[in-house]
């Protein structure tokens, strides 16, 4: 779950961050009001609450030298979509005067087993910008998770990218609160890009925060409405609503199966067998019938998938469960029908065949088959 | 021979009243693994298929000092517990199945059962099975056959798919490692990869892979390195994903143009291995290295 910029900002500033003075404006609140009543001092940054990267450059954030002025940004950026979606929320900060630029982050080290921080004097830009382009100035550093990031580290980090005097101190705490807010939120990534440096002190300009979505449940305070905007379409959406892992993509073959490496083996065997797929649609481990219904029926609705093609091979996942699901989706379903080629093997394959084709749908045993049939079928 | 599991597996089920762990109970039975006994809290003194059920791992270790295996069904916000518990209580072997523990938990009971001596293969995972012997898992038994090849897999579904394939065409297998889909996980390939280059009975070894993270280029550098001797044939799942999008589940994402497709390709092909374009080209590539 990625949090909003202003959630990371309030999240960081509980454990100490230095943040710029700032207010939310939620759309539909008196815009002018709030202004004016927060104590602002201009000149102001007016920032666009999307969770989209690209922001800067696709226009969503504003310098206003007035309050007057202020208020009709937030008021244009309201209307103003950043890669087709209008924001729910904006960011109205005091501007700080800044020269310099820094990078950090926290993220997970998958191979190492360890919690890993980035940091490079050269921020403002993408992290994979920074790494192609000036990949000496990045410094790596594993955390030992059991251990935590201790005060020595944090200045050993500083120190190694070259900060001098007390400015050392200020951003090693700065890394400590970062590992703290990283270990308490179940973070998959904090980041704080950029940040500056103000007399002695720095300060987290823009920061980002990403939930761990298994560990989401733990903070319903987080529980906003989430525009993810741009980058996901509105079938992508409404699967995310039924709790299904879906992509969307380009061609006309409906994809579902159970398990990521077998739905993506199935969209891999379309191509190879010269179709290309409508989307990816993982059912996930040990679904029941109700879930297998949403699915199906998803796909039935989807208008891109002119054929469907089911690729099951049940472990945890029960066949039978499974041919209940379909035959229940299609019970249910009242619209155009579409050609189904469904493979089932594995735990129940028996009783999942017998009962597909008591209902009349012919069932493989090698996917193979029903693939070439369901590209066939699409065109 | 084989590795992990075999005739001496004597298994606890955690988590083995819910509706995944008894039904899984039951097949492992039908199998013929040894499973002794199970632990839900609050349970303790009913039957599942005939084990009996504790309230702990320890009440039921006191009662069945035989077992030296632990599989977790305990759902997601219980199951990081279940695993302490387990390593806790001595178990030097403990299988996770369960999907959806958040990372930062799984990240701090892989250390600590490593620390502990442990081995813990998942989460997010089928389980292992020696085929003949033990299955420790929720993998549809009668796709398995005894044999040479050794199989380690982060993609449970195609892990049955290319063992089917494989018994089909008359070639068994020595173990089966699933060791998950998640973006952490305990065992990893190489780790695996380890236990096999000292298992006299393995000739061979297929290696499933998927995109993201880069175990298989950990791998292939292994085998490079002279550390993995025996012949190695793969398969990669996720040719054809968009960069950038979660497929599934979280360890197949494409982050900062590490782990895509062509890379692990590239990276697998330069140790000597053969890839397959799909699960069905595995046994033909078996049987030339065999």
């Amino acid at each position: 779950m990625k949090l909003y910029e202003f959630e990371a900002k309030g999240i960081l500033a509980k454990y100490g961050v230095s943040v710029p003075r700032g207010i939310v404006v939620a759309r539909g609140e008196d815009v002018r009001g709030k202004l004016e009543s927060s104590g602002l001092t201009p000149p102001l940054v007016v920032k666009s609450q999307v969770l989209v990267a690209g922001r800067g450059k696709a226009g969503g954030i504003r310098v206003a030298r007035s309050l007057e002025e202020a208020v009709s940004l937030t008021e244009f950026l309201f209307d103003y979509p950043i890669k087709g979606l209008k924001p729910r929320y904006i960011l109205v900060e005091e501007a700080v005067e800044h020269s310099s630029e820094l990078y950090a982050s926290i993220t997970i080290d998958k191979s190492a087993r360890k919690p890993v921080i980035l940091a490079s004097l050269y921020g403002g830009v993408d992290i994979e910008v920074i790494a192609r382009e000036k990949p000496e100035s990045i410094v790596r550093y594993h955390v030992d998770p059991y251990v935590g990031l201790r005060g020595f580290e944090a200045r050993f980090i500083a120190k190694k990218l070259g900060l001098k005097g007390t400015v050392t101190s200020s951003f090693a705490s700065l890394l400590q609160s970062m590992y703290s807010a990283f270990i308490d939120y179940n973070a998959d990534l904090v980041e704080v890009n950029p940040l500056t440096v103000v007399g002695e002190r720095v300060v987290a300009l823009d920061a980002r925060i990403i939930v761990d979505d298994n560990a989401s449940y733990k903070y319903p305070e987080l529980a906003i409405e989430r525009v993810e905007g741009g980058e996901v379409s509105e079938w992508e959406s409404k699967a995310k609503r039924l709790g299904l892992a879906f992509v969307e993509l380009e061609g006309d073959v409906g994809v579902m199966g159970n398990g990521a490496g077998l739905t993506m083996t199935s969209m891999d065997m379309v191509y190879e067998y010269g179709g290309v797929p409508a989307n990816f649609l993982d059912i996930g481990g040990g679904a029941s019938a109700e879930r297998v219904k949403k699915a199906v029926l998803l796909l039935l609705e989807f208008p891109k998938a002119k054929s469907i093609f089911i690729n099951i091979f049940g472990g945890i996942t029960r066949c039978d469960e499974v041919a209940k699901g379909i035959i229940e989706a299609l019970r249910e379903y009242s619209g155009r029908s579409k050609p189904i080629f469904v493979r089932l093997s594995g735990t129940r394959e028996e009783e999942g065949r017998r009962m597909l084709e008591e209902s009349g749908i012919k069932a493989f045993d090698n996917p193979i088959d029903a693939v070439v049939e369901a590209i066939k079928a699409a065109r | 021979m084989a590795i992990l599991v075999g005739r001496d597996t004597v298994v606890l089920v955690q988590g083995i009243t819910g509706r995944e762990g008894s039904f899984h109970t039951k097949l492992m039975l039908e199998y013929g693994t040894r499973v002794v006994a199970g632990v839900t809290p609050g349970k303790g003194g009913g039957e599942v298929h005939g084990v009996k059920v504790y309230d702990s791992v320890q009440e039921a270790l006191q009662e069945h000092p035989e077992v030296n295996t632990s599989i977790v069904f305990v759902p997601a916000r219980f199951a990081s517990d279940a695993v302490y518990e387990a390593v806790d209580a001595g178990l030097k072997l403990v299988v996770v199945i369960t999907e959806g523990i958040p990372v930062h938990e799984t990240l701090r009971f892989t250390n600590y059962a490593w620390r502990k001596g442990a081995i813990v293969v998942g989460p997010n995972c089928p389980g292992v099975i020696t085929p003949g012997e033990a299955k420790v898992g929720i993998m549809p038994g009668h796709v398995f056959s005894r044999g040479p090849v050794g199989i380690v897999s982060r993609s449970g579904t195609i892990t049955y798919e290319i063992s089917y394939a494989l018994t089909k065409e008359g070639i068994g297998q020595s173990t089966v490692i699933g060791i998950g889909g998640d973006p952490v996980v305990g065992l990893t390939f190489t780790e695996a990869m380890e236990m096999f280059e000292k298992d006299p009975e393995t000739k061979a070894l297929v290696l499933i892979g998927e995109i993201g993270g880069d175990m298989e280029e950990r791998a292939a550098k292994m085998i490079i390195e002279g550390r993995f001797t025996k012949p190695v044939v793969a398969f990669i799942a996720g040719k054809t994903a968009p960069p950038g999008k979660r497929m599934g589940h979280a360890g197949a994402i494409i982050m900062m143009g590490e782990g895509d497709y062509d890379s692990k390709v590239k990276a697998l092909e330069k140790a000597g291995v053969r890839v397959a374009r799909n699960p069905f080209e595995i046994p033909s590539l078996v049987s030339k290295v065999l």
